[in-house]
């Protein structure tokens, strides 16, 4: 891969004087193309398929391991006591927790006016999406009586029973479910206007139908797109304090309880610090291939990476505070049980898994990531994107299993071994997340057409009558 | 509605933002006000050289986040005093400090869908059809790298050869002719 030095004169744009976000010598129109032909082309490339028989073949098998815990229930999992809630909730955590970069890239960066953002934000949205939709399964089918799980709303039922709103369980249903929602509304009225630029690019009859009625016949008025653009900063704003509140929501299930290692005030930060840094491993894992196999270098640059790498330098430094602030607490609060639980993650039976969360989430990318060289090598970084997003399952793990293990009585101590029904979940889940995703990159815009013209030099309306650049 | 018949308005298409820009600037100037740009990324100058300076859109997010607010609010208030009243360890049944965890996600939750539905109504669309999509040149470029003028045949200044003659003479690439 391409590490050369990029002298600043290449970085900077001579027609604007700011900072180059997509490379030199692009259109309106070559963008578009760049971006319509992935979709609209009749052949899908040979690779694609592969990807996704092997993707499918994930999806299957998430749909075997629930089919089996429906007939048997949650006993097939190594869930019992003191160890009540094992894989489901890691992965719970693990799945929001990465999509909580898309929404960052998509809102905070658009209200911080970061232009570079808007090649990634469409995918990074698509990423939440999809993220959110494997985490929410995992309480769901958690309850044991799924068929149930409608009994969470507050419904009128002949029972007339209600939900217990005090509890954080009750407040996770309502932060979860207005993410998702908000989620999918932002990313599918941000994506009106490019499916409108499909529907007239198609050539076939079928693929019109589709994405005109998708584009809701979006036609690029001046006065739609002001209101457009009013609606979009409004989402933004919405749902930068949403994407905030939803993992401070979910460290609330843990840090309300009495557990040591869980009542804890560090959590709400550590949780939004910690998915902010998986996301964007799981951003890395995937623009790097997505920009190599479909020549998306011009618009996915290496600046992109650079930066993601910056974020998850300093999201990382976050996370890393918030392992040593719970290890000094461990000491500081003199609290026995506080200490023995430090003591207990580091060098008890289950040790391995903290000091695997400390390499791959601290020592490895902490170290690493400072070097542009390294950051701007995208082998390197699609390498730390994997190291990070373990780190993060290891940090789920810890916090959710190693706690329950061994709290306050020795004589109600446990252990945990998860099932091969727990694995098979678990990847089925990242079988259906990358099955959804190659199924969007096949048919829907994956880089948003109309946020990258607005960054080319030819966007901007000059006042004087002199010669424009000429897309 | 029944379908109108006849001539929709006369479309300039232009190659670049700027000339899009003054030529609206010179027809709003000239007393055009059923007129419209079009443009395949929003440019913020085009709305402002029409006339379109404010929207509604923000007062709908405001009344919807509001209403999504009080709406949760109550009806946690309602469930825990009246409906359902449960002792939790002796906490007092109308515990407000944990009701505003849901109203908050619920005035972010429907101030959103307000916001973009809103939007949605606001412009109009859901709205499959438009005369302008029988313009020849209209779906090949407005949404990808050209920029057009719409005078509207709804003005009372709009007349066909004149408007026409008027619009060549900012120098567009092309003046067509829309019918409904």
């Amino acid at each position: 891969m391409a590490t050369s030095k990029v002298d600043l004169h290449d970085r900077i744009d001579p027609a604007t004087g700011e900072y180059r976000v997509v490379a030199p010598g692009e259109t309106f129109r070559s963008v578009t193309e760049k971006i319509t032909r992935i979709v609209l082309t009749p052949h899908t490339p040979l690779g694609w398929f592969g990807y996704f028989a092997v993707a499918g073949a994930g999806a299957t098998m998430l749909l075997v391991a629930l089919c089996w815990l429906f007939l048997k229930g949650v006993g097939i999992w190594a869930i019992t006591q003191p160890v009540a809630w094992g894989f489901a909730i890691i992965n719970f955590v693990w799945w929001i927790g990465i999509g909580h970069a898309g929404t960052l890239i998509s809102a905070i960066l658009l209200l911080f006016k970061q232009g570079w953002r808007n090649a990634i934000s469409r995918f990074a949205e698509a990423m939440t999406i999809f993220a959110v939709a494997c985490a929410g399964l995992f309480p769901l089918i958690h309850v044991g009586r799924p068929w149930l799980g409608y009994w969470l709303f507050p419904l009128p039922f002949t029972m007339t029973v209600w939900p217990q709103f005090r509890s954080p369980l009750m407040w996770d249903v309502f932060a979860v479910s207005t993410y998702a929602t908000i989620s999918v509304v932002f990313w599918y009225i941000g994506m009106v206007p490019d499916l409108g630029t499909f529907r007239d690019r198609s050539q076939s009859k079928l693929g019109q139908y589709v994405y005109g009625m998708l584009s809701l016949g979006w036609r690029g008025s001046a006065r739609h797109w002001m209101r457009y653009e009013t609606a979009s900063l409004l989402l933004a704003g919405l749902a930068t304090p949403l994407v905030l509140s939803v993992h401070t929501v979910i460290s609330f299930d843990f840090a309300v309880a009495v557990l040591p290692g869980w009542h804890t005030t560090v959590f709400p930060p550590l949780f939004v610090a910690g998915a902010i840094y998986s996301g964007f491993a799981m951003v890395l894992t995937l623009a790097i291939p997505l920009r190599k196999y479909y020549h998306l270098e011009a618009l996915v640059t290496e600046r992109h990476i650079d930066n993601m790498g910056k974020l998850m330098l300093v999201t990382g430094f976050i996370v890393a505070y918030g392992y040593a602030i719970e290890a000094f607490m461990g000491w500081y609060s003199a609290d026995h049980w506080e200490a023995f639980l430090v003591w207990n993650e580091m060098f008890g039976p289950m040790g391995w898994s903290y000091w695997m969360l400390i390499a791959s989430n601290v020592a490895i990318p902490l170290t690493t990531l400072w070097s542009r060289k390294l950051r701007t090598n995208m082998a390197f970084m699609f390498f730390i994107s994997i190291v990070v997003n373990t780190g993060m399952w290891m940090e789920r793990f810890v916090i959710v299993v190693v706690s329950l293990t061994r709290d306050f009585l020795p004589s109600s101590w446990g252990t945990y071994r998860a099932t091969k029904w727990d694995y098979m979940t678990f990847a089925g889940t990242l079988g259906f997340f990358t099955f959804l995703f190659l199924l969007f990159v096949r048919f829907l815009p994956m880089i948003p057409m109309n946020e990258v013209r607005m960054l080319l030099p030819s966007a901007k309306v000059k006042q004087k009558t002199g010669p424009e650049v000429v897309s | 509605m029944p379908p109108r018949e006849g001539t929709y308005g006369l479309l300039a298409e232009f190659e670049t933002p700027g000339d899009l820009v003054r030529a609206a600037q010179q027809a709003y100037k000239d007393g055009w006000r059923r007129l419209d740009c079009y443009s395949p990324y929003p440019v913020e100058e085009a709305a402002e050289a029409i006339g379109f300076h404010r929207n509604k859109v923000p007062l709908l997010c405001l009344i919807g986040g509001l209403m999504g607010g009080a709406a949760m609010f109550s009806l946690e208030t309602w469930i825990s005093v009246l409906a359902y009243p449960l002792n939790v360890a002796g906490r007092p049944t109308y515990s407000w400090p944990a009701f505003a965890v849901p109203a908050y996600e619920w005035t972010i939750l429907w101030a959103g869908l307000s916001a973009a539905f809103g939007m949605l109504a606001l412009n109009g669309l859901p709205s499959l059809y438009h005369p302008l999509f029988n313009a020849p040149n209209f779906r090949d470029g407005a949404l990808t790298d050209k920029f057009f003028l719409c005078l509207e045949a709804l003005d009372p200044k709009f007349d066909r050869v004149e408007t026409k003659a008027y619009l060549e003479n900012m120098k567009p690439v092309s003046v067509v002719e829309v019918d409904y």
